[in-house]
């Protein structure tokens, strides 16, 4: 691993000035979060945690920052960023295949007034959408005319909104004040690197003040642009959000330290996600065999930094245009041709209605939890374990294994359940992928689960499970999540006092590539 | 000379467009153009041109050869 270079000469002048002012700074601003064991839930389970309440009052609907809000709140990203101003090794800005979807790539580009109509045409056939992100197919602040101007129309027509960017930083610093001056209170950042050395495997280039700048000091004037624009955001009280992407072998140890360093300078979520790198994507690391990070390699990582702040488990890599609840895409029912024909009509006290019939349902998960949380009370024991669950949402086991396109994955100890990740199962166009093979490819989606929950499951595939070790459970169909599992692990828990089964430990799993589509 | 954009490789992403300090770049039937006669390969206002400089896509903003070499009025 490298050590920090961070105040280390380089041609970039002034940029170490800042990196001294930046942890001068760091070092007497703390951090959002409470440090230590207190984790706190968001990301992780329901409720607030010890998040600090203003923060909460922030993120409790905001889908990609509450794990527990997503099942209930639906974004949006509007395609009117095209330009970028980085290159990164796991991007390829040429290839978009109507298959194809994963970060990056959208099917259309809209102008500032496109993505308003847009906007307002899903607020107001999906009340639950609340929150509006402008995340590329480029940088948001490479473009900022169409970013700033999008963000202006929804202000003015659909102030409930919330606002959200995603961005690389580079650009960040000059235009703090402008989206302070928006009311955009969410910022996400990825960050890849704090030292240069790892940057340069990263990014062959950015581009900064009229010049292409390579290796070295392209990737130390990026990640001293990104720590200065972190700071400057949580010091007006915007919420950052850093997304890292986890790649083996040259960031994996590396992001312990990315950690470290975004947590000092403000950020209060961190999500680590697995590199995406499929040859046919034609990305500089899909092309020189570079592989992700396998579900178990992921989860260590994530659990070695949930000590010092709270880890996002939810992130679904998203597309540009992405529409609906997590892990839905229904962006093909708003494409720019039905958008314009539609008659929009916004109406915010329905929307109003709606929103709070949601609050209603996730005050009834929460007291369910509650209850099954004292029934494992006393229960002593050293295993902790994974189990899979499918659902459409809500906080319910209400999915067929053979319809699940994910399922979600909880840890399970005399701890209680806590929610660890999604893992897809999707068909995914690979040329020539069958259908014939699905359930394999299920079962390597969740190895490393002793059990999956789910409403229903044909004879076949149940047996196919068993076999693999993995206890297929479907007698708690339609009932929540977390109180089911709690109720097996207390079972699981006795069957191994007494002899009955024995516990052993699971092995791998595989992450799946690509981002999730509609294939319904 | 004067640049020119390689409309196969061309992702239409508008990167070069605010670059262009003539303004010669615009878009057209969906890919990024570079207007000749107005194109000085950046030369007076910057090191490099501006819109290869940024372009994402390698050898796609290149010299044209099909105009003779820009000439700087002194």
């Amino acid at each position: 691993m490298h050590a920090s270079t961070q105040h280390e000469t380089t041609e970039v002048g002034m940029a170490d000035k800042l990196a001294e002012v930046m942890q001068a700074k760091a070092e007497h601003q703390g951090c959002g979060t409470s440090g230590g064991s207190g984790k706190a839930s968001c990301g992780s389970s329901a409720g607030q945690g010890d998040l600090p309440t203003e923060i909460w009052e922030k993120v409790k609907n905001h889908p990609c920052y509450s794990e527990e809000a997503h099942h209930h709140y639906a974004r949006m990203h509007v395609a009117v960023a095209p330009a970028c101003n980085i290159q990164c090794n796991y991007c390829n800005r040429k290839y978009d295949c109507a298959n194809e979807s994963r970060p990056g790539v959208v099917s259309e580009k809209l102008s500032p007034q496109q993505a308003a109509k847009k906007v307002l045409a899903v607020a107001s056939t999906i009340p639950q959408m609340t929150v509006l992100g402008i995340a590329g197919p480029g940088d948001p602040l490479a473009n900022p005319e169409k970013t700033f101007q999008t963000f202006e129309l929804i202000n003015r027509t659909a102030p409930d909104i919330k606002l959200c960017l995603s961005t690389n930083g580079l650009a960040l610093p000059d235009h703090v004040d402008t989206i302070a001056g928006f009311n955009v209170d969410h910022v996400t950042i990825t960050i890849n690197m704090v030292d240069p050395e790892v940057g340069a495997k990263i990014y062959p280039w950015v581009f900064w003040k009229h010049k292409r700048y390579t290796g070295y000091e392209a990737a130390k004037l990026l990640t001293d642009r990104q720590m200065l624009g972190l700071e400057m955001l949580t010091e007006r009280g915007i919420l950052c959000k850093v997304n890292s992407v986890m790649i083996p072998g040259i960031n994996d140890k590396h992001l312990v330290e990315v950690n470290r360093a975004v947590k000092s300078r403000g950020a209060f979520l961190h999500n680590i996600m697995p590199l995406i790198s499929s040859p046919e994507h034609g990305t500089v690391f899909g092309l020189n065999g570079q592989r992700g990070p396998t579900a178990q390699e992921l989860k260590a990582l994530q659990d070695e930094c949930e000590g010092e702040m709270n880890m996002m488990r939810h992130c679904r890599q998203c597309r540009a245009d992405a529409v609906g609840l997590l892990g839905e895409d229904r962006s093909a029912e708003f494409t720019t041709d039905k958008i314009m024909a539609m008659e929009v009509n916004y109406d915010l006290e329905s929307r109003k209605a709606y929103q709070a019939l949601v609050e209603e349902e996730r005050v009834a998960k929460v007291a369910a939890k509650q209850e099954e949380l004292e029934a494992l009370a006393g229960e002593q024991s050293d295993i902790k374990l994974l189990v899979a669950v499918a659902t459409k949402g809500s906080g319910l086991i209400n999915e067929h294994f053979g319809h699940a396109k994910e399922f979600q994955v909880w840890e399970l100890s005399t701890g209680g359940a806590k929610f660890v990740g999604h893992r897809r199962v999707d068909l995914y166009c690979q040329g020539g992928y069958g259908e014939e093979d699905s359930l394999e490819t299920i079962i390597r989606a969740i190895n490393d689960c002793h059990a999956v929950f789910v409403a229903k499951i044909g004879g076949c595939p149940k047996a196919d499970l068993v076999k693999a070790g993995i206890e297929p459970v479907d007698g708690f169909a339609h009932e929540f999540i977390e109180k089911s599992a709690i109720t097996w692990f207390k079972e699981y828990l006795n069957k191994v006092k007494t002899g009955e089964i024995e516990h052993v430990v699971r092995g791998d799993a595989e992450i799946r590539q690509g981002a999730l589509i509609n294939a319904a | 000379m004067t640049l020119k954009i390689v409309a196969s490789q061309c992702t239409s992403c508008s990167a070069c467009e605010p670059e262009c300090p003539n303004v010669a770049i615009s878009e057209k039937n969906g890919t990024f153009v570079i207007d000749p006669k107005k194109c000085t390969e950046c030369i007076g206002h910057f090191d490099v041109p501006q819109c290869a400089a940024v372009c994402p896509v390698d050898d796609t903003c290149v010299i044209d050869n099909a105009y003779p070499r820009y000439q700087p009025t002194a």
